[in-house]
């Protein structure tokens, strides 16, 4: 397991920045045309997310006077280098070879890193829809964080580990965590559709209202890389959900060859990925746009007592029924 | 944080036509808002005096894309009063099933604008695929989807045959079904509740106070409808009501529309149905006697006003043209104070307005001081 040739396969290849990019780009398009279908459109063709960021990688990049053209350039590459590198330790064909304690943990806070490049995006445009913006998303961020934290840290209690590979090793001996905890799975998915700012979470980026928030003076390459780190965000944040709550890439049993174990693993992650995304778009198209007021009210009445309600529930099961 | 300047416009991505909104906020509060509207003068008005009635008609339609009809009938109605000719009813007729097809799509369009700018953009697509039906229908009656030319001094310059009657008859139904659903959306969708109520908030005093026309004012529940309370074409025969609602917020002016929805659709059935026989036109005089009129009109958007000053010739003088948008401007800036920046598009949004059309109204005014 510890071949370094295939760790660099794993990094680099498959499961790692390859797949995920073109996993990225296909669950972008699928998004697309079911939210097209539901609203009786016709939808993109399914090369049309890759034709965009070719596109965008070929067009002029602007600098916006009096912006230090540097940090804009970085900006977008640490926000997808921190979701691909979270990718690493979310199990895809069964346990990940990167997996440690702690792990979670480092997935969580990469996962918040995005949102926090966005701020700063903002704050740096000099452009007032952008300042808007920046400053909507990391008020979001202080209001779903902590639910959306709670959530996904609730497994971890529950399986008494701090790695999301031995979490899904523990839904394979008991039940699938979402049994135990369907309140810290629907806080999970409210959590992330606000962390990947859709709607009717998409305040930081109202078209309507401040233009594209932070993303204004995005042109360019740097516009493809943070579009390319939302796609991949989509990918890291619904594997992250099925493995933590629908038991991950593995079967109940072991299956006699070690591939044919690792194809129905796969197999099994497209199903369960594919599953969160069908919610996400579903209440992409239910809703509209709540007001980041009223996004405060609900976030810290609602959501907030609901996941801590969910942390109760699962330390009185873990006191009555002793976890095995 | 201090108070800072967000300017709005000419260009943005929630304004459809060129106008400009300094809005001075504080945090997320609106403090004030300044507004300059003339981005798009097109001098239709000095136009139109020097052309004859029949070429002015063509002309005066294009002042908007949606109420087109609007502005033809309103200009035509008024040179057949200073004329003194009486219009077959059948061309009444006529000219009120466009009309309320008129009203029907341009409700649909707003309803899915409403539904844009707040980021709902399921019902903005479900809208103007139903709008569809209704602009199928306008263009099998008059041969266009936008600009019809039905009118004509004196009457309609194309008849409905029995078959236009019979598809537009058999095209209700689905609208109907459609409309009550929307009805349905608009009182129960948790979504669009929960930005639409309490937003944008406009007492009856305040509406009568600042000149509100049309949905705005009626959603105030000031209970003002010029098809009812100065009868023209034929709204006085056929059964319909004024919605009027007492919300005075965004969410009553969306309860208002989509209630003249319906009504516009049971208008044109009882119009299709019982469409008279006869002519549809009758000759009219080149020229038009000296006279003045002011020819009032209940546009989709509120009530529209020409004035139409005429010299014995075949030309008019002066026509000046009162658009609903210009008279409910001033209670979109009374409106926005004290509001959520976020609720600028939805107020803005909320009095449906037509932006070129306005605009080129103030200019001619200031032309109008300095030149004469």
């Amino acid at each position: 397991m510890t071949d370094p040739v295939f760790i660099l396969l794993y990094i680099f290849i498959f499961p790692g920045f390859f797949f995920l990019i073109s996993y990225g780009l296909f669950l972008a398009y699928l998004d697309r045309k079911i939210a097209a279908r539901m609203q009786q459109r016709v939808g993109p063709p399914i090369c049309q997310p890759l034709a965009d960021l070719i596109k965008m990688l070929g067009k002029e990049v602007i600098n916006p006077n009096g912006v230090d053209w540097r940090v804009f350039d970085a900006i977008p590459l640490i926000a997808l280098a921190a979701v691909m590198t979270a990718f690493l330790y979310v199990p895809v064909l069964g346990y990940s070879p990167l997996a440690f304690q702690g792990d979670l943990v480092v997935v969580l806070y990469l996962m918040a890193l995005p949102t926090i490049a966005l701020f700063v995006l903002g704050w740096l445009s000099r452009n007032i829809f952008s300042a808007i913006g920046g400053i909507r998303a990391v008020t979001q961020l202080f209001i779903y964080e902590v639910p959306f934290f709670l959530a996904l840290l609730t497994p971890a209690i529950m399986a008494g580990s701090w790695s999301i590979s031995e979490i899904v090793v523990w839904q394979q001996h008991n039940l699938w965590i979402i049994f135990f905890q369907p309140i810290g799975f629907i806080v999970a998915l409210i959590g992330l559709q606000a962390k990947l700012e859709r709607t009717p979470f998409d305040i930081p980026e109202a078209e309507t209202e401040i233009v594209a928030g932070p993303w204004t003076e995005l042109t360019g390459r740097r516009l493809a890389l943070m579009d390319l780190a939302t796609d991949v965000s989509l990918v890291v944040g619904s594997a992250l959900i099925a493995a933590l709550f629908l038991g991950g890439p593995m079967l109940p049993w072991v299956l006699a060859p070690f591939w044919l174990n690792s194809i129905a693993g796969f197999a099994l992650f497209l199903v369960k990925t594919l599953a969160v995304l069908l919610i996400l778009s579903s209440i992409k198209v239910a809703t509209g746009r709540i007001r980041i007021d009223q996004l405060n009210d609900i976030g810290w009445k609602y959501i907030a007592s609901a996941a801590v309600v969910q942390v109760g529930i699962v330390l009185v099961i873990n006191y009555l029924w002793v976890v095995p | 944080m201090p108070e800072v300047v967000v300017s709005i416009g000419p260009q943005h991505p929630a304004l459809k036509e060129p106008v400009n909104f300094k809005v001075i906020a504080d945090g997320e509060k609106i403090v004030r808002l300044e507004l300059d509207l003339s981005y798009n003068h097109r001098g239709i008005e000095k136009a139109a005096e020097q052309r004859n009635f029949i070429r002015v008609l063509p002309l005066l339609e294009r002042v908007c894309g949606i109420c087109s009809h609007s502005h033809a009938t309103v200009f035509s109605k008024g040179i057949e009063e200073i004329m003194g000719l009486s219009i077959p009813p059948r061309a009444q007729y006529i000219r009120t099933i466009i009309a309320e097809l008129e009203r029907m799509h341009s409700h649909l369009l707003w309803l899915g604008v409403a539904a844009h700018v707040i980021g709902f953009n399921t019902l903005f697509m479900w809208t103007w695929r139903d709008r569809e039906a209704v602009q199928d229908t306008l263009e099998e009656m008059s041969g266009n989807r936008v600009h019809y030319g039905m009118n004509e001094i004196g009457g309609v310059r194309r008849d409905l045959t029995p078959a236009q009657v019979e598809a537009a008859l058999a095209r209700l139904p689905v609208l109907e079904e459609r409309i009550k659903k929307y009805v349905e959306m608009v009182n129960s969708e948790e979504t669009m509740l929960i930005r639409f109520r309490d937003v944008g908030k406009m007492s009856r005093e305040e509406a009568l106070k600042y000149g509100a026309v049309g949905p705005t004012a009626r959603a105030s529940g000031v209970d003002y409808d010029v098809r009812r309370d100065d009868p023209y074409l034929a709204y006085a025969e056929v059964p319909w009501n004024v919605i009027t609602d007492t919300h005075g917020d965004v969410y009553g002016r969306t309860r208002v529309r989509v209630g003249e929805l319906w009504e516009s659709t049971q208008i044109v059935r009882y119009c299709l149905e019982n469409l008279p026989a006869g002519p549809i036109r009758v000759d009219a005089p080149k020229t038009a006697p000296k006279g003045e009129i002011l020819s009032r009109y209940e546009a989709p958007r509120g009530e529209l006003a020409h004035f139409i000053r005429t010299n014995g010739t075949d030309k008019v003088e002066r026509v000046d043209i009162r658009t609903p948008t210009l008279a409910n401007w001033t209670s979109v800036a009374v409106c926005l104070v004290n509001q959520n920046i976020a609720d600028i598009p939805v107020i803005v949004a909320a009095i449906d307005p037509c932006l070129s059309c306005t605009s080129r109204l103030t200019v001619v005014n200031r032309v109008d001081k300095v030149g004469r």
